[in-house]
């Protein structure tokens, strides 16, 4: 067993855990934020994308152990209490999700995606940038549409998201 | 039209758990005291099991047990004891017979193989262990002594002579040879036809991957002797139905099933299937909760693909273009056991839509399924009206092109123009305006405009394409006595129970569905435009067995047209009871009671009682006697349909070949379908963009590949191309409307549609780019490389 120690949502949290445990099961797992997904076992749907230190990383594909001292944001720590990121209250504006399952992965990444490329995003950015994520229920059209409005939104409005 | 009501674009209610991350999936369950489960699979196409070694795999840490085919029998009356009788199979759902009168030979189908795998993925053995990476590691050490045995997987062999039988004893691989239509009268027509259309094509087969992978808990409450099952299901209670009348674990009143948050089906996820079957055995055999979740590559080998038809198909015309007969032959793979519909994909859903939205005097097809060491093949988006549609417009296209007509012109000379109108495939179509949507999809296209893009990109060095499809499909299914006649083991009407509450809340309990689909709002909707309630008021309950009396699920495009006309009986009737409610309150006469935007009124005088104090009124019971009137405010309707229902629509594609490159780039999508009466507009589309990225991706990217060895090289996202954000343009969505009149509400389905309309859009457009017709799905890159070069080659000669 090897324990490890991070900052998830903004709370401290540890465990003690089989070596090989990945960050998504360390997360669904142990600590029951069953908001990541896992959609496939070769690192390629992106429904386990979190934000590690700030930046996207895809869950299935990160030891937990790896994440020692570090901070993890979710989809469950996105939003301000019960007030929505903008990203999300866009992915709904925008009618950007059916099932859902593919949802936390990508406002996760839209997320980053803001945070990399800056507010003003065109539809062709949006959908390069989109390789690392997949859905199965949009075609993407709403998706790329929610993105580019929650992208605007996010320089818009004040930032509200949850400390990372 | 109010702000939440019937076509209103209204937000989705369901979507904050799921922007939030607190969706409820099943694999996001789990149950006090769980263990996991874990499926040993065949890594064989086909072999014979010799022996089963788990000696060592039991003493691996945290197994609790290991369980093989010879040990899942059936469970002595009240006790923990096991009789020597296996539990049942799993069983196929409609019967189709051949056309000399037998019935289809269904092999047989137990949840863990017996003595044979006949298929890469086949469930050997399950281990059930403390933790899924202890089951996993035990997994590894079970011994299997395989004898293996020769393999087809090929759709057009596995009938050929020497070919070695999936199942032994059913000869050349063949399920059924199934006919349908006047074979006579269409010989007739070819025999005098002015020139005949001849296609040869292959319907690929694909994985349908929902993003939720499946995934199933079985419980069992020893005190009450009952079960539980958390499954990833479309339609909870057939499953119910199944795993009680067939595979007989449980009866069904001891069985609860629960289908919470489902993320994604396309078909997939109708089926009954062996893990679950498996985990409920499991639970009672070990008295703890047992949970499996498949992981990707799980997916890929064993949910139940789809499509895989190969077919040869034509067209007769006269001499002024009018088509007068139609003929195909289909080989359609059904994989290696007979999954739960799979029997009516490429019977019933297949050819009775051959007629597409043409007249077409005469036709007649033969279909003949076949086993094959692959994975069952069943229904996926569309199932069976994809194929029928990749046909129709695949010939009539290329009928056009070969007697010198333009394709809309052929088409337009060719529509239905008059309804009802009797097909020469048993369907009936109720209502449609194939020419309305045409031209609403030339005019939104600028297809005016196309002659100058073609020529604009070929000053680029590009070929350009445009491609029709104009498809029909038959949905909402279906009328319980017509499926019934056809081979239906069900019936497929619709439930719903409206429940309102004594402070005026309202819940509806439906026997649909909801996996993206968003029932929570549209039906909510409905309620809200009935009954003149804020919609916030209303929840839609679903996909548990305990709560909802019986249903038949999501799929077929059924949800709208039967489910919420299920809804829409259910609150006639609460609407009735309000009026009688409302009369001894405002001691009026029943028939003077009129019911409007939520208001009880009695005519002619301003006297009126809201909705919701005629509830309150109709739990306290002050007002009326129990004799007079029953006290409380609850009704239940099931509602079957008068007839399928039939949208239709064009789409139309617009891409752009790199001949450098072989890469396709879609420039232009434009759909318009006649999806009837629609209640939320923003939903329909969605589901439009959703079918069409399908049907692109069986075009272009998607294909299930089997080597000659009969192992699935495409089982992961890796080798299989799923389609990416970066494959599509914006499309271009419009509708037209004739309501359906098959139900009150006016409503067709709109599901499936895009799946339906849009590979043979993009084959169109290719080959009319390319000029030839020779162009198999999937048109990859280096496939339309090849085909480039070559027209590149045969310029510079």
């Amino acid at each position: 067993m090897a324990s490890v120690s991070l900052t998830v949502n903004g709370k401290a949290v540890s465990g003690d855990i089989d070596p090989r445990t990945l960050l998504v099961q360390f997360l669904r797992e142990t600590l029951r934020l069953t908001g990541t997904h896992v959609g496939c076992d070769t690192s390629q749907c992106g429904a386990c994308v979190v934000h590690l230190d700030g930046q996207a990383v895809k869950a299935c594909t990160t030891l937990a152990v790896q994440c020692e001292g570090a901070h993890v944001t979710t989809i469950e720590g996105l939003a301000n209490g019960a007030e929505l990121h903008p990203m999300q209250a866009a992915f709904r504006e925008h009618h950007g999700l059916q099932c859902g399952f593919c949802t936390p992965g990508m406002i996760m990444s839209a997320v980053d995606m803001v945070n990399r490329l800056g507010h003003d995003l065109d539809d062709h950015t949006i959908r390069e940038e989109l390789e690392g994520n997949l859905c199965r229920c949009t075609g993407y059209h709403n998706i790329v549409k929610s993105i580019g409005a929650g992208a605007r939104a996010m320089g818009t409005e004040p930032m509200k998201v949850a400390a990372e | 039209m109010s702000e939440t009501g019937i076509g209103a674009r209204v937000q989705r209610l369901e979507d904050r758990r799921f922007i939030t991350g607190r969706g409820r999936y099943t694999d996001d369950i789990n149950r006090p005291g769980q263990a996991h489960a874990y499926f040993l699979r065949s890594p064989h196409p086909h072999a014979r099991i010799r022996a089963i070694d788990i000696a060592d795999a039991e003493t691996a840490p945290g197994v609790v047990a290991i369980f093989t085919g010879r040990d899942i029998k059936k469970f002595a009356p009240d006790s923990d004891d096991l009789l020597d009788e296996d539990i049942g199979g799993l069983i196929c759902g409609w019967m189709i017979h051949s056309k000399d009168g037998s019935p289809m030979k269904a092999g047989a189908h137990p949840a863990l193989a017996k003595d044979v795998v006949r298929y890469v993925g086949d469930h050997v053995a399950v281990v059930v262990a403390e933790t899924l990476r202890q089951a996993q590691d035990a997994a590894e050490r079970i011994v299997v002594d395989y004898e293996e045995l020769p393999s087809v997987t090929h759709t057009a062999k596995a009938r050929d002579a020497g070919q070695p039988e999936v199942h032994e004893g059913i000869a050349r691989n063949t399920v059924f040879e199934w006919e349908l239509g006047d074979k006579a009268g269409t010989e007739a027509a070819f025999g005098t036809a002015a020139h005949v259309t001849t296609i040869d094509l292959t319907n690929n087969r694909l994985v349908p991957n929902p993003m939720e992978p499946r995934a199933a808990i079985g419980e069992y409450e020893e005190g009450d002797d009952a079960f539980t099952l958390h499954t990833t299901s479309q339609n909870p209670h057939v499953a119910r139905l199944i795993i009680s009348a067939f595979v007989g674990l449980a009866p069904e009143h001891k069985l609860r099933v629960v289908a919470p948050d489902v993320g994604g089906g396309f078909g997939s996820k109708i089926f009954v299937y062996a893990e679950e079957v498996i985990c409920l055995w499991a639970a009672r055999r070990l008295k703890r909760p047992v949970k499996w979740a498949s992981d990707r590559t799980e997916a890929f080998l064993c949910d139940a693909h789809g499509r895989d038809h190969v077919t040869r198909a034509q067209l007769a015309t006269d001499r002024d273009g009018r088509i007068t007969g139609l003929r195909v032959h289909t080989i359609a793979n059904l994989g290696a056991y007979l999954s739960t519909f799979a029997s009516s994909v490429p019977t019933y859903l297949y050819a009775t839509l051959l007629s597409g939205q043409y007249a077409i005097p005469a036709i007649y097809a033969e279909v003949d399924a076949v086993y094959t060491n692959t994975a069952p093949v069943d229904a996926y988006r569309g199932a069976g009206r994809p194929e029928a549609t990749f046909v129709v417009e695949r010939l009539v296209e290329v009928a056009a092109r070969e007697i010198g007509m333009d394709p809309v012109a052929f088409r337009r000379k060719n529509f239905v123009t008059s309804f009802p109108h009797q097909t020469p495939v048993i369907m009936a179509y109720d209502a449609g305006d194939y020419d309305a949507a045409l031209t609403k999809a030339l005019s939104l296209h600028d297809y005016d405009g196309y002659a100058g893009r073609k020529a604009e990109s070929r000053a680029a060095g590009k070929l350009r394409g445009i491609g029709f499809s104009a498809y029909i499909e038959a949905c909402g299914i279906a009328p319980s006595q017509a499926v019934g006649s056809l081979g239906a083991g069900v019936g497929l009407w619709e439930s719903a129970e409206v429940r309102v509450n004594p402070t005026g809340n309202i819940e509806v309990l439906t026997g649909s569905h909801s996996h993206g689909q968003g029932h929570e709002t549209t039906f909510a909707q409905l309620v809200s435009h009935r009954l003149g309630v804020p919609i916030e008021t209303v929840k839609i309950v679903h996909g548990d067995t305990d709560k909802v009396q019986f249903g038949m699920g999501t799929y077929g495009s059924r949800s709208g047209a039967v489910g919420m006309s299920a809804i829409n009986k259910a609150l006639e009737k609460i609407v009735a009871k309000g009026k009688k409610v409302a009369a001894h309150v405002m001691e009026a006469s029943e028939g003077d009671i009129e019911f409007k935007d939520g208001q009880f009124r009695v005519a002619g005088t301003d006297k009126s009682l809201a909705f919701g104090d005629m509830a309150l009124q109709a739990y306290i019971a002050h007002k009326f006697s129990g004799q007079d009137l029953e006290p409380g405010l609850k009704e239940g309707a099931f509602w079957d349909p008068t007839n399928f229902t039939f949208p239709a629509g064009v789409h139309i594609c617009e891409l752009e070949i790199d001949p450098e490159t072989g890469v396709t780039t879609i420039e232009r999508w434009t759909a318009v379908d006649d999806f009837g009466n629609v209640i939320n507009p923003m939903i329909v589309e969605g589901q439009v963009h959703g079918g069409i990225a399908q049907g692109v991706g069986q075009a272009l990217l998607e294909g299930a590949h089997y080597d000659a060895e009969g192992q699935l090289v495409t089982a992961s996202f890796m080798d299989y191309c799923m389609p990416r954000a970066h494959d599509f343009p914006t499309f271009e969505v419009g509708m037209t409307v004739t309501e359906c009149p098959s139900n009150p509400l006016g409503m067709k389905g709109c599901g499936e549609a895009g799946a339906i309309a849009a590979p043979p859009a993009v084959i169109n457009a290719l080959t009319e780019a390319l000029g030839h017709e020779n162009v198999a799905m999937p048109a990859t890159p280096a496939a339309i490389w090849k085909a480039a070069q070559g027209l590149q080659r045969m310029a510079a000669e």
